[in-house]
């Protein structure tokens, strides 16, 4: 008990001393922030977790404040809508939240063999047997490696041989893209409509010989598109979903019908006006 | 007046705070990318470590008085922390475009071990009021100086083919160790020799 009193109160004073001199400190030399920053703060969940990769919760509303990062940055942040307020900018829902996308529509019924492959079921194993059974050298080679690799069980393999992914059950962790030896998946914002389903990049006649709806590179997609939201490199075209409404003109027109996704009729009718 | 030289040069080069004692390596290997940024750090560490050490100097005396000086840690991170406050305080008046080159390493001096390291240090070695201020400024110059080398080095190895797996911190690392090797020339000093002390 002896000890107590001294201890106590000499770290009593110390801290009262201190605690003191920052205050008058911090009165004195004061910088006029950004209110909006303390704003934005106020409305993230203050859990200083890190895993916007910035320090806090803090560095988040800063970033979020000069723009380097999007309102919708906060990954455990589920409504977003307060913030965009704070900011003055519309939420954008799509690009919140990603799904897996397998980029190729050639199954075994579009997609010729070279030859049979009767090995283990691992794409990885298929790929290794002279580059694997199918003519294309980029498309999918249908062993189920990405539904076997999935954690969440979002992806099953159908009869022609591709995998389907589940947008429900998808958490875009990005397991899959890793786990595919040909790189055939990418995650993209969920409810994007429109998707080219092929990565070949060969010239249209080789990609002819190989598959019946892979994309020969003919470019008729990004005349038509309205908002120029595609563009054709390397004989392959590319949706930038940023452009992109979703109006399906480019899914009408494509001769081999390797661009495919869910249309709004409305939309559609808007576009052909 | 030459026994100051003596503790100060042997606190810089022999007993080097980072590159010999292997303290502060957070911000050693987290600030060093430029060499810019590393002497706002080095500068920033400096003052704290003089402060820390004067400062601690007379909570020492006072914890002794008290017999109370088990608390020693405890206080000596108390001081540090409000001076790092401080010192986050004027650089951000200052110059707002170091504050955000710092960083969160601005802020993370407080649990910098080469700070409390030199304060305890001085309590150790039981040296003078006068040397142990020198001996913090002297810790802070040393941090300074091996962090401004390792910047400077990893500038240049910005520009170097270095193998793919080794690119960014492993590199940095081989380096650092790399760096320590080359101080250890200095213990061979007799620096008392030298100054004939």
């Amino acid at each position: 008990m002896n000890a107590f009193i001294p201890a106590v109160s000499f770290l009593a004073v110390l801290g009262i001393v201190f605690g003191l001199g920052l205050a008058v400190a911090a009165r004195k030399l004061a910088v006029k922030a950004d209110p909006r920053i303390d704003e934005v703060e106020a409305l993230l969940p203050g859990a200083n977790c890190g895993a916007c990769g910035h320090p806090g919760c803090r560095g988040m509303a800063e970033a979020i404040v000069n723009g380097s990062a999007p309102v919708h940055g906060c990954p455990v942040n589920k409504d977003t809508t307060p913030i965009a307020k704070v900011m003055g900018v519309k939420v954008e829902t799509s690009s919140s939240h990603l799904v897996a996308k397998v980029r190729c529509g050639g199954g075994k019924v579009e997609a010729k063999e070279r030859f049979e492959y009767i090995g283990v079921n691992d794409c990885v194993a298929a790929q290794n047997i002279v580059g694997g059974p199918k003519v294309c050298e980029f498309g999918c080679l249908g062993e189920g490696t990405c539904a076997a690799a999935c954690p969440f069980g979002a992806i099953t393999m159908s009869e022609n041989g591709l995998p389907v992914i589940n947008e429900e059950k998808c958490t875009a962790c990005g397991i899959c893209v890793q786990s595919c030896p040909r790189q055939l998946i990418t995650l993209l914002p969920a409810g994007d409509p429109v998707t080219v389903l092929c990565m070949n990049k060969n010239k249209g006649p080789e990609v002819r010989k190989a598959c019946k709806v892979g994309c020969i590179g003919c470019g008729i997609c990004a005349k038509q598109c309205p908002q120029k939201a595609i563009t054709v490199t390397d004989f392959l075209a590319s949706i930038d979903p940023q452009l992109c409404t979703g109006c399906g003109i480019c899914i009408s027109k494509c001769p081999t019908k390797a661009i495919r996704g869910k249309v709004d009729e409305t939309l559609a009718q808007e576009g052909v006006k | 007046m030459a026994e100051l030289l003596v503790l100060s040069l042997g606190t810089i080069l022999i007993s080097n705070i980072v590159l010999a004692k292997f303290l502060g390596i957070c911000p050693f290997l987290g600030v060093s990318r430029q060499v810019e940024t590393a002497v706002g750090m080095g500068v920033a560490v400096t003052f704290v470590m003089t402060m820390a050490s004067a400062i601690t100097y007379w909570i020492q005396k006072g914890l002794e008085h008290f017999g109370i000086d088990y608390l020693q840690t405890i206080a000596f991170i108390l001081v540090i922390a409000v001076l790092v406050q401080l010192v986050e305080m004027v650089i951000k008046k200052s110059s707002p475009v170091l504050y955000q080159a710092l960083g969160i390493y601005l802020p993370l001096i407080t649990t910098n071990c080469a700070v409390l390291g030199i304060a305890i240090l001085n309590i150790q070695e039981s040296y003078s009021f006068l040397e142990a201020v020198v001996n913090g400024f002297s810790g802070g110059v040393s941090f300074t100086l091996a962090i401004i080398l390792f910047a400077g080095l990893r500038e240049r190895l910005e520009y170097s083919p270095v193998p793919q797996s080794l690119q960014g911190f492993p590199i940095a690392l081989i380096l650092a160790g790399l760096l320590s090797m080359a101080f250890l020339g200095f213990s061979g000093f007799n620096l008392q020799a030298l100054f004939g002390i």
